[in-house]
């Protein structure tokens, strides 16, 4: 158990890392679309739910897991259509 | 064969994931980098479907439809305006599906799986504690965006300390369960509490600290999703929701600074609303006011505009009629620019949004430390639905409770129209000393009313 531990951190340190020097290089411009972009993807734990909602744990797992299920694709879908939609909007100027 | 399969692809769906971020940090690449994490969204989700633990899609099936069905009008026809309120709530939602799949996973290793280890039992705490403050404390400040509950900051005697006896009372519980994992009472009255300290925690702070809040639940939401990851030992959780924390973490940080606060001063502070030292003698002082023809006169003999939108310019939907008067003006040979304060608006790169909705090329949108030193020479600066973001005092009054905090410099144009729709205070309740400057006119109205009659004047006189 330990080493899953250890393990553990060593993804999640390095992820931290990585994301905050992707994450301090997006512009003031597109923070918007960055929160809500992150957003979507951290409807990832619909991979959890999923699991959860159609494994053999009993009804209140499957109970919670199906609303799990929902809110997760709320986010997933609606996240991906509305970061879409707001960088859909980002236009250059005409060249002056 | 299957784990394989899902190791792969959830592998790719993170190194997606990771390059779908790095488009976000240029406009051009953007939209192909959302797109990127989308692919892998969809692999990680159609590979877990054939997860050997999966023995019904019944019930997977009735909870995709109706995420599905909720989740395309929350991503198609939700306005711009609305954005903050938006993302709020889908804070609330991430919260709430990390909490239930922690409360689930508990309740089936306490009765099926019969194996709670001290590593399990302490990420799934924490997975449920943070996942269920992130939900109720969402709704919250969802509620206040929205004014379903008041955006001032609700205070009462020693509230801190009640909030601190229920951090503590928690944590607390945590570590007793980590050691008596099969108390199930004390793991739901954990979560109980998780859920009440979301609503004590968002219920002092003030519309204006929105921003720093919204972060906050953005960074939860992901530490959640990274506990949640720990304990179902799945490093794809482990790494988006690492992702995500450390996003709203560092938002947060550059919002707060934007605001020369600290997180102690945002979170315990209860700042805004009410009155406060140093605003007393409003109505007494003189104002200078214009009436909408006499800024068209004045911007037609402008060569160069800045418009300094604020919070006021979203409530009344004006950005479409600010597009209006930029072409006109730009017809007219006068060079126009936007002035964009990191906090201006409920969430960060709020006005961005919208100027880009209603067309406004991005290159026109100037952060705050760009265009100040330009400002002195800028003929005519509009300051739309902005209030606290140009207050002067900031800059000059020590004595001032937003002292210190960086703001536009809009009274450095050579002249100032200040549209507003009385002479209330802004959200930090203090006063403005940039309202009765010399170079200061006021012009009382609504922000897309007074910008449509600017506009109407503007045709008949061309």
């Amino acid at each position: 158990m330990p080493e899953k531990l250890i393990f553990g951190f060593y993804i999640f340190t390095l992820s931290i890392f990585v994301g905050y020097q992707i994450i301090s290089k997006v512009p003031a411009l597109l923070h918007t679309p960055l929160m809500s972009a992150t957003n979507a993807i951290s409807g990832i734990s619909l991979v959890a739910s999923l699991v959860v909602a159609g494994g053999k744990y009993g009804h209140l797992s499957t109970m919670l897991g199906t609303i799990a299920v929902a809110s997760a694709t709320i986010n997933v879908v609606g996240g991906f259509l509305i970061t879409d939609r707001m960088l859909k909007m980002f236009k250059k100027g005409p060249k002056s | 064969m299957n784990l394989i399969l899902l190791s792969v692809s959830y592998f790719l769906a993170s190194v997606l994931f990771v390059l779908g971020l790095s488009g976000l940090t240029k406009p051009k690449t953007a939209r192909r980098g959302v797109g990127l994490a989308g692919v892998g969204m969809l692999l990680a989700v159609l590979a877990t479907l054939l997860h050997q633990d999966i023995i019904t899609y019944q019930w997977i099936i009735i909870g995709l439809i109706v995420g599905t069905l909720i989740g395309i009008p929350m991503g198609l026809w939700i306005p711009m305006t609305k954005m903050p309120e938006r993302i709020a709530l889908s804070h609330a939602f991430g919260g709430l599906a990390v909490a239930l799949v922690g409360i689930a996973k508990y309740w089936s290793h306490l009765h099926v799986d019969g194996e709670l280890s001290k590593f399990f039992m302490g990420a799934i705490g924490f997975e449920v504690v943070l996942g269920s403050l992130t939900f109720t404390g969402s709704l919250m400040a969802f509620g206040k965006l929205q004014g379903v509950i008041s955006g001032k900051p609700m205070t009462f005697k020693g509230q801190n300390q009640f909030n601190f006896l229920i951090v503590v009372s928690s944590l607390v519980l945590l570590v007793y369960l980590v050691f008596h994992p099969h108390l199930s009472t004390a793991f739901f009255v954990m979560a109980c509490l998780g859920f009440c300290l979301g609503i004590f925690l968002v219920l002092p702070i003030g519309g204006a600290d929105m921003p720093v809040v919204i972060c906050l639940l953005n960074s939860y939401a992901g530490l959640a999703a990274a506990a949640a990851g720990f304990a179902l030992d799945n490093n794809v959780l482990i790494i988006c929701g690492a992702l995500d924390g450390g996003s709203g973490f560092l938002l947060a940080m550059l919002m707060s600074r934007a605001m020369n606060r600290s997180f102690r001063n945002v979170l315990f502070g209860a700042f805004g609303g009410e009155v406060g030292g140093d605003q007393v003698a409003t109505q007494n002082k003189p104002i200078l006011q214009f009436a909408p023809e006499d800024v068209m006169e004045y911007l037609q003999g402008s060569s160069s505009v800045v418009i300094v939108p604020g919070y006021g310019m979203a409530v009344a939907q004006a950005q479409h009629a600010v597009r209006e008067l930029h072409e006109l003006l730009e017809k007219n040979g006068t060079e126009v620019r936007y002035a964009i304060h990191p906090v201006a608006g409920r969430m960060p790169g709020h006005m961005n949004v919208l100027l880009a909705e209603a067309n406004i090329p991005y290159e026109k949108l100037i952060e705050m430390d760009e265009i100040n030193p330009d400002l002195p020479k800028v003929d005519a600066c509009i300051v739309l639905g902005a209030n606290d973001v140009v207050n002067p005092s900031a800059r000059d009054d020590p004595k001032s409770s937003i002292y210190g905090m960086p703001i536009i410099n809009a009274d450095a144009a050579r002249m100032v129209f200040v549209v507003k729709r009385s002479m209330a205070s802004g959200f930090a309740g203090i006063d403005n000393p940039l309202f009765y400057k010399d170079n200061t006119r006021m012009v009382f109205g609504d922000a897309k009313a007074v910008l449509q009659n600017i506009v109407s004047k503007l045709k008949e006189a061309a």
